[in-house]
């Protein structure tokens, strides 16, 4: 039977798990721990909690996917936009290929889109050993209910154990439709992945509560397995032109190309010429920067780096840069290799945004401001007098 | 804070007014007070939040309370910030005059768009030459048929200009001084009626406050608040509703500086150590705590008094406005010596709050005209 | 027009901490609120209906005390309210919970729109709200940063990319998930407060919505939490002080071979 149990005999009355539940569910009773299961709603945290001890136990009787170990592959959802295949899609083509050759099976690409036929090649050279490229002017524009239907058609038929996809705009919305389809699980926002060889299942690690914690989430008896994978934390492999691979270009009945949904006009915002969340190089700016003419500044510093400029709620708030902009809780989530805060206090909203960056430099004028917590580098100055004075330097060396 | 027993549609004015104060009033306060723009983005949450209405009965649009309800709102907002706060309660002043004097016909055309916040009031009686000496008043309202023709200048009116709605004083009869004063609605856009040049002030910048010009202003003769002659006792009769809400601005200013007194004693280190773990800080804190919550108790006292509608409520409610302004005025001032330096400069919040808090002494009824209100009633009543 | 607004309780993911000394995610004391993104959802629906008439219903699934986000959504404009909340519903992930928030939409029955926020910020998945217009079958508009037309049933929308926006249009009924950029809630109005505050909050169990057993709660749920750990902390940075070309002169050769 399914559900929570507390091993009365193995408590010890530390009340780790009351301090940790997040609905206020356990109690302490005679120094016990009793969960109100009206409240519990399962989220394990106190199991977590209570590693140590061992006292409280999840029991799981879970559906299964038949013929489960019939399903082999690592499958890459390739993400392309007028064309042009998005760079996320290398670098999971790079974590595929590491986790096939772990379990020792292939990596195949899928490929939708209108005149991408010719993109199939380099997904080989980056790390597939088949591409499925559906290849139809209906397929131009995304639109979830053609992409989903080809792949959960494609899955259905050559049974993968794992796909991933990019936790982009387009990516979380199409595999959340082929999961339901498929009726299989699906992980959000990957961050690590690795695989158990023992019972083949994807070990996939994710941040929650706002980056807080990390959780590695296991879909043990359902394939495939799905995972949506951030941007910018994958190696992707250098190409390499002599690898061979099968391209398989597919047709489909008309029917799988209709949709309710259409596409009426594809516009790019003014400023953002380069996406933050593909961007290596971020330069963002919070209320301090005064006023939208000051952003200009960073553009500068942005420009001589090759990246692109974010922005706080504060600033996006006070309507001096698009919402495209907007790094935080309520805006992106980045990871880029250089994320430069200038002028950004750092409140714990702007925090979750940005903390996974590889370096964080911070220049604010109040050395107590919370932002040098996270920095791995920081100079306490007047933004306006620093970063002229770094765009210079940087124009000397790079 | 003591546990005034608000009951819960107060407590529900209290949090949505709170509420207001943190997400909308708190980011704009220093911008506002830079800017000395009029703050119509919060005027319109306000509206929004039927806040506009608290006082005003339910029969033209209002939630039914009085000047309690009004008081938790003031004080509230006056926390993030007075000026935004007095544009608020300026309306009500405004509207005090139609509640108490006007016709039920003369209710109907006003109230409503008052609680609604659709329009905002104002009130005018101070004029270049009549300040606390309101019976040297210079502007003349002489009937003509069926109507009356407004001249002369009001000034320093809060909400002049940018409220619709205003309730002024003229003199009908020069000769019977006080006893010679009439109540008038007068509406913006009404033709000889203009604005003067805003004022530059110390503080409440948010607030507008602009000259009113009478220049051969006809109002209809049923824009007459009650009777002619009664200009005055009216205008005595509103400020006794009103002095509470001048009281709980400066509760709201005092407590407002205080928070953040103690916000900043907690995070600044001298001799490394926090302020706050000095004797000397925890003194000055006490003391601002005690004051603050001594005046919020005569504040709510005397608007529960006014609300329950007891005769000869003005001793009392000169004595809250009085005693809170004053504790206000200290208290900030106290506010800015526990930010040191800090203190004085504009970047942090403490000197907005002392800047706020002057007014409070000297507006409607300057302290020392309180305390002549406070003392001849004290007088007169020993002589019962 | 017809909406329902699907929100959710969650923690104030700001105000959580992580204990020193366990390194355990510490609760304590942190309030629930109204997921920041389905406050957005609950705006735009209470302007569709103020534009077009009909109601708008809140939904959310979730133990007994998430009521409150409901009666909030009150407040805020919505006409009506269900508690979708079963013992059984424990332990659902982002699957299970489709499902269930599907057959709860199903049993409404009557509706041209659901609006769900982007994500919830406890989980950060965003996979909900297409979950439930799959199991729905209808279409779905993501990440909608403004809704331009509602007409001939139809809906004519902005959804927000990485480089900018498309314009979408798609059959009703449908689901849309909505990003900041829509709108800017309005607080609650006191004649709204007082009416949540004495509102009926229909309650549905597992049986109510005629939920299949095996698709809802730990069983309905393929994914499972096998392990929750601290992120490692970030060492202690470098910090310049001082004057500024020496501090910029420092950062600069300290990032060499990063950056150059």
């Amino acid at each position: 039977m399914s559900g929570i149990t507390v091993y009365k005999d193995k408590c010890i009355g530390c009340s780790l798990c009351v301090k940790t539940c997040p609905f206020d569910a356990i109690t302490l009773v005679d120094k016990k721990a009793v969960i109100d299961l009206d409240k519990c709603t399962l989220c394990s945290s106190c199991v977590e909690a209570c590693r140590k001890t061992n006292a409280i136990e999840i029991i799981r009787e879970t559906t299964r996917t038949p013929d489960i170990e019939k399903y082999k592959g690592v499958w890459v959802f390739v993400e392309q936009k007028r064309g042009v295949v998005q760079p996320v899609a290398f670098e999971l083509l790079g974590k595929a290929r590491e986790l096939a050759d772990k379990l020792d099976v292939e990596v195949a690409a899928v490929l939708l889109g209108h005149n991408v036929k010719e993109k199939a090649q380099e997904l080989i050279e980056r790390g597939a050993d088949t591409v499925y490229v559906a290849d139809d002017p209906k397929l131009e524009h995304f639109l979830d209910e053609p992409y989903a239907r080809i792949l959960a058609n494609l899955i259905r038929k050559h049974r993968p154990e794992i796909l991933l996809s990019p936790a982009t705009s387009i990516g979380r919305s199409v595999v959340s439709r082929v999961a339901v389809q498929l009726r299989v699980g699906l992980t959000a926002d990957c961050t690590a992945l690795d695989v158990n060889l023992d019972e083949r299942f994807l070990l996939q690690t994710r941040p929650a509560f706002g980056g807080n914690i990390m959780a590695t989430i296991l879909s043990r008896h359902h394939r495939p397995q799905l995972a949506t994978v951030r941007h910018k934390v994958m190696k992707e492999l250098p190409p390499d032109l002599s690898r061979k691979g099968r391209i398989d270009a597919l047709t489909f009945d008309r029917s799988f190309f209709t949709s309710r949904t259409k596409v009426l006009e594809v516009v790019d915002s003014v400023m953002a010429t380069v996406n933050i969340t593909e961007a290596n190089v971020i330069v963002s700016g919070g209320r301090a920067m005064g006023g939208a003419a000051n952003f200009k500044m960073l553009e500068d510093l942005a420009g001589v780096l090759n990246g692109a400029v974010g922005a706080s709620r504060a600033a996006i708030d006070e309507g001096w840069l698009p919402y495209a902009h907007q790094v935080g809780q309520t805006g992106k989530t980045v990871c880029p290799k250089v994320y430069i805060a200038c002028g950004i206090s750092g409140q714990i909203q702007h925090l979750v945004g940005m903390q996974s960056s590889d370096i964080i430099i911070a220049i604010n004028r109040d050395a107590s401001a919370p932002i040098f917590s996270v920095a791995n580098y920081g100079i306490v100055g007047d933004i306006f007098e620093v970063v002229p004075l770094l765009t210079k330097k940087f124009k000397q060396v790079v | 804070m003591i546990d005034y027993l608000l009951t819960e549609e107060q407590q529900m004015i209290r949090d949505l007014a709170r509420q207001i104060t943190d997400e909308k009033i708190r980011p704009v306060a220093a911008e506002h007070d830079k800017s000395e723009k009029f703050p119509w983005e919060i005027m319109k949450v306000m509206a929004q939040s039927d806040l506009f209405g608290v006082y005003i009965e339910q029969k033209y649009g209002g939630l039914g309370g009085g000047v309690f309800e009004l008081c938790l709102a003031t004080e509230e907002f006056s926390k993030g910030c007075a000026g935004i706060a007095i544009c608020y309660s300026a309306s009500a002043l405004g509207a005090y005059p139609i509640i108490l004097f006007g016709t039920e016909e003369q209710k109907q055309k006003y109230l409503p768009s008052i609680a609604k916040g659709e329009r905002l009031a104002a009130f005018g009686l101070t004029e270049p030459a009549a300040g606390s000496d309101a019976s040297a008043l210079q502007t003349t309202a002489v009937k003509q048929g069926d109507h009356y023709v407004l001249n002369g200048v009001k000034h320093f009116i809060t909400n002049g200009g940018d409220a619709e709605i205003y309730t002024i004083i003229a003199m009908t009869d020069k000769t019977k001084g006080a006893r010679g004063a009439s109540l008038f609605v007068v509406e913006k856009g009404t033709p000889g009626f203009s604005f003067g040049k805003k004022e530059d002030k110390l503080g409440i910048r948010a607030s507008s406050t602009r000259e009113l010009i009478f220049d051969n202003c006809k109002v209809p003769k049923e824009n007459l608040l009650g009777k002619e002659g009664m200009g005055f006792i009216a205008a005595m009769k509103t400020f006794d509703m009103s002095r509470p809400g001048i009281g709980a601005q400066a509760v709201g200013i005092a407590q407002g500086a205080l928070d953040e007194a103690v916000k900043y004693s907690k995070q600044r280190k001298q001799f490394d150590r926090s302020i706050s773990t000095f004797q000397g800080i925890q003194w000055m804190l006490a003391d601002m705590a005690t004051e603050v919550e001594a005046s919020r108790a005569l504040v709510y006292a005397s608007a529960r008094e006014v609300d329950a509608g007891k005769k000869n409520v003005g001793v009392h409610s000169a004595m809250a406005k009085l005693y809170a302004s004053d504790v206000a005025m200290k208290v900030t001032t106290d506010a800015v010596q526990i930010f040191g330096g800090y203190g004085y400069m504009k970047e942090y919040p403490a000197e907005k709050y002392m800047r706020d808090a002057k007014i409070t002494q000297i507006y409607e009824g300057t302290n020392q005209i309180q305390r002549n209100i406070i003392g001849l009633g004290l007088i007169k009543e020993s002589a019962r | 027009m017809n909406v329902i607004v699907c929100i959710k309780q969650v923690p104030d993911t700001t105000e959580v901490r992580i204990d020193p000394v366990t390194k355990n995610l510490v609760r304590e004391g942190v309030k629930s609120i109204i997921n920041p993104f389905d406050a957005y959802a609950i705006e735009e629906g209470v302007r569709l209906k103020e534009k077009f008439g009909g109601k708008v219903t809140a939904v959310t699934m979730g133990p007994p005390q998430a009521e409150m986000v409901l009666r909030e959504a009150i407040s805020l404009g919505c006409d009506d309210a269900i508690l979708v909340s079963d013992r059984a519903f424990a332990g659902s992930d982002t699957l299970a919970t489709g499902y269930t928030l599907s057959k709860a939409v199903a049993k409404i029955k009557d509706y041209d729109l659901i609006i769900c926020g982007k994500q919830a910020i406890d989980g950060d998945t965003a996979q909900v709200g297409p979950g439930v217009a799959a199991m729905l079958d209808i279409p779905q508009i993501t990440y909608v940063r403004k809704i331009n037309d509602v007409k001939d049933g139809e809906i004519t929308a902005e959804r927000s990319t990485e480089e900018g926006y498309e314009v979408v249009q798609t059959k009703l009924p449908c689901l849309i998930t909505v990003v900041k950029e829509i709108n800017t809630p309005r607080l609650p109005s006191l004649k709204g407060k007082m009416k949540a505050k004495s509102a009926v909050i229909q309650a549905w169990k597992a049986v109510d919505i005629e939920a299949e057993p095996d698709r809802i709660g730990l069983k309905g749920s393929p994914t499972e939490v096998w392990k929750i750990f601290t992120p490692p902390a970030r060492a202690q940075g470098q910090i310049f002080q001082g004057e500024a070309q020496a501090s910029v002169d420092q950062l600069v050769d300290s990032l060499k071979g990063l950056l150059y």
